[in-house]
């Protein structure tokens, strides 16, 4: 569904990104780890068009995105939840909702009333919030939050960068549902982690970033079934 | 005349300032909280609504009533686009950067200025107004049969100066509503809170920043066409408007539309009285040492929130 293909990309003279690739099919998890800095956060940016490519390619479901105009890669169903969550924190929790509902762009089949129930039959909790300044949420309300504004443009793809920050046990199982669920709906997701053990049963692979480049990509189910594989490659 | 009768007078003009200044300070307010750019040429925006004004009023027949409403249409409408232009001709190019954009609008405010020389002239011209009647206002004073209501010679205010206030107040209350509750205004909200996460749900900034631009040079020039009656359109007529218009925006928090709005009538109202009581230099004075004042001691302006 989404191919990233040798992908380079940085802030100015600094390259960050040098050759990363990897690829999410319908229905796939992929989980990507690395360390603070390794270039996790900057590849999901370059994927969604807000950093330019100085090379390679990237391609929703066989269309290239890469060098279309950033505010053009989300109607193509690509949904991202930034790291850190970037609410739009003065507005009310249905006018974040709304955001998300008018980036659909009139694509998928659910009409703009079915993509919102749909999202919020996720996030009961939000439900009863709408009129609330998103930035009084809890923690775990504008996490949930900022998943239910990437859901209502019903997303194909799903870029989530490190949705679990800062949350409790209880809270990460709740992300962690909802993660299985879009898999079960087809949705092809991209989850980045730093701690992935939380998130390895629903995982099917992982993906090692460093140094701006995936340098290896394991099937979940093996890092799981064997801990100390997993412990060598995180380098501990 | 007493000092009551006075004061109405004072407090009449203060209020007609205020009107103006509101439009033109949210249009400077907006366009910074948007697009994080200081317009240097907003105050030629609002000399060119004037400008325009003569210019459709000189050309339309029928009584200046009907040249009038005219202007009011057309010239915050041809301003608006020719600032939608500059957005995209010369801000877009400089990729927004905050110290280039007040090189390239202080640029665009002498062509504009130079431009306006060469094709209207030194020459100050009025526009008639559409109206002009004159209300006589009554006061409270000792009449023949003990205290009563007197009509003291001069206090009286003209149509035209109640219509001023009252067409700022209905824009700027359309000008609110359409922010809070149209989609365009939440688009604008959004990419004035978070301009990539906009761009990541597929808010088009691009357009975005050429409406806000447009928006924000067209409630200049409303209020250029607005004063035209008052005080006849010159091409110089910016530059205190600008000045005025940035001690509001800078008192009432950068950004903040509410903030701007009570800060102009603040600064209208004061103005006003101490122009008709004192004189208009010291009035001047008054404004520009409140704003000292203000940086010293609230640098994030009367309702803004902490710096950014
Ligand atoms: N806006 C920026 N300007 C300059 N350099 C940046 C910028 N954003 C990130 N970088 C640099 O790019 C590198 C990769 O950063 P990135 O945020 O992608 O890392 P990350 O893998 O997401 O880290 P973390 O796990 O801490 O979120 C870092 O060295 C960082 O300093
Ligand atoms: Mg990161």
């Amino acid at each position: 569904m989404l191919e990233v293909e040798a992908i380079e990309a940085g802030y100015g003279p600094v390259r960050v990104l040098r050759g990363l690739g990897f690829s999410v099919g319908i229905g796939e998890i992929l989980c990507l780890t690395g360390r603070n800095g390794a270039g996790k956060t900057t590849a999901l940016r370059a994927v969604m068009g807000l950093l330019p490519l100085t090379a390679g390619q990237v391609r929703l479901g066989g269309t290239v995105v890469s060098g279309l105009p950033a505010h053009r890669v989300p109607r193509l169903g690509l949904g991202y939840v930034p790291q850190g969550r970037r609410l739009f924190g003065p507005m009310t929790v249905a006018e974040n909702l709304e955001i998300g509902l008018q980036a659909r762009g009139g694509r998928p089949p659910r009409g703009r009333q079915g993509a919102l129930a749909h999202a919020l039959a996720r996030f009961p909790r939000l439900r009863e919030r709408l009129g609330q300044r998103a930035d009084t949420l809890s923690g775990g309300e504008q996490q949930m939050l900022a998943i239910a504004r990437a859901l209502c443009l019903e997303p194909r793809v799903l870029l989530l960068d490190e949705p679990t920050e800062g949350l409790q046990p209880s809270m990460i199982a709740a992300i962690r549902d909802v993660v299985k669920g879009l898999k079960d709906e087809g949705v092809a997701v991209v989850l980045v982690e730093q701690r992935i053990e939380a998130i390895l049963s629903v995982a099917d692979r992982v993906a090692f970033v460093e140094g701006g480049r995936v340098r290896e990509t394991v099937a979940a189910a093996a890092l799981g079934a064997d801990p100390a594989l997993l412990a060598a490659r995180l380098g501990v | 005349m007493q000092f009551g009768p006075h004061l109405v007078l004072a407090l009449i003009e203060g209020a007609v300032l205020s009107a103006v200044l509101a439009l033109m300070a949210s249009g400077l307010s907006l366009v910074f909280g948007v697009m994080r750019v200081v317009n240097v040429a907003h105050g030629e925006f609002f000399m060119l609504g004037a400008v325009t004004a003569w210019f459709v009023a000189a050309g339309t027949g029928g009584g200046p009533a009907i040249a009038f409403a005219a202007a009011l249409v057309v010239a915050p409408l041809a301003v608006g686009t020719l600032a939608a232009l500059a957005d995209g001709l010369v801000l877009k190019r400089i990729a927004y950067d905050p110290e280039r954009t007040i090189v390239a609008t202080i640029g665009l405010l002498y062509i504009l200025q130079q431009a306006t020389l060469m094709t209207f002239g030194p020459a100050a011209r009025p526009v008639e107004p559409p109206f002009n009647r004159r209300i006589a206002l009554p006061w409270i004073g000792q009449t023949d049969e003990g205290w009563g209501l007197i009509w003291p010679w001069g206090l009286s205010v003209t149509t035209y100066k109640l219509f001023v206030i009252a067409a700022a107040v209905v824009v700027l209350v359309l000008l609110r509503r359409g922010l809070g509750r149209t989609r365009a205004g939440l688009l604008m909200r959004a990419t004035q809170i978070d301009r990539e996460t906009a761009l990541a749900f597929g808010i088009p900034v691009g357009r975005v920043y050429a409406l806000t631009f447009g928006l924000g040079a067209g409630l200049a020039a409303l209020a250029g066409v607005l004063v035209v009656p008052l005080q006849q359109a010159h091409y110089l007529m910016g530059g205190d408007a600008l000045l005025l218009s940035f001690i509001t925006v800078i008192i009432g928090g950068l950004g903040s539309l509410g903030g701007t709005l009570a800060a102009a009538v603040l600064i209208g109202m004061s103005e006003g009285i101490i122009s008709v009581f004192f004189s208009p230099t010291l009035a001047k004075i008054a404004a520009t040492l409140l704003v000292a004042f203000v940086l010293v001691f609230r640098p994030q302006g009367l309702s803004g929130g902490p710096p950014r």
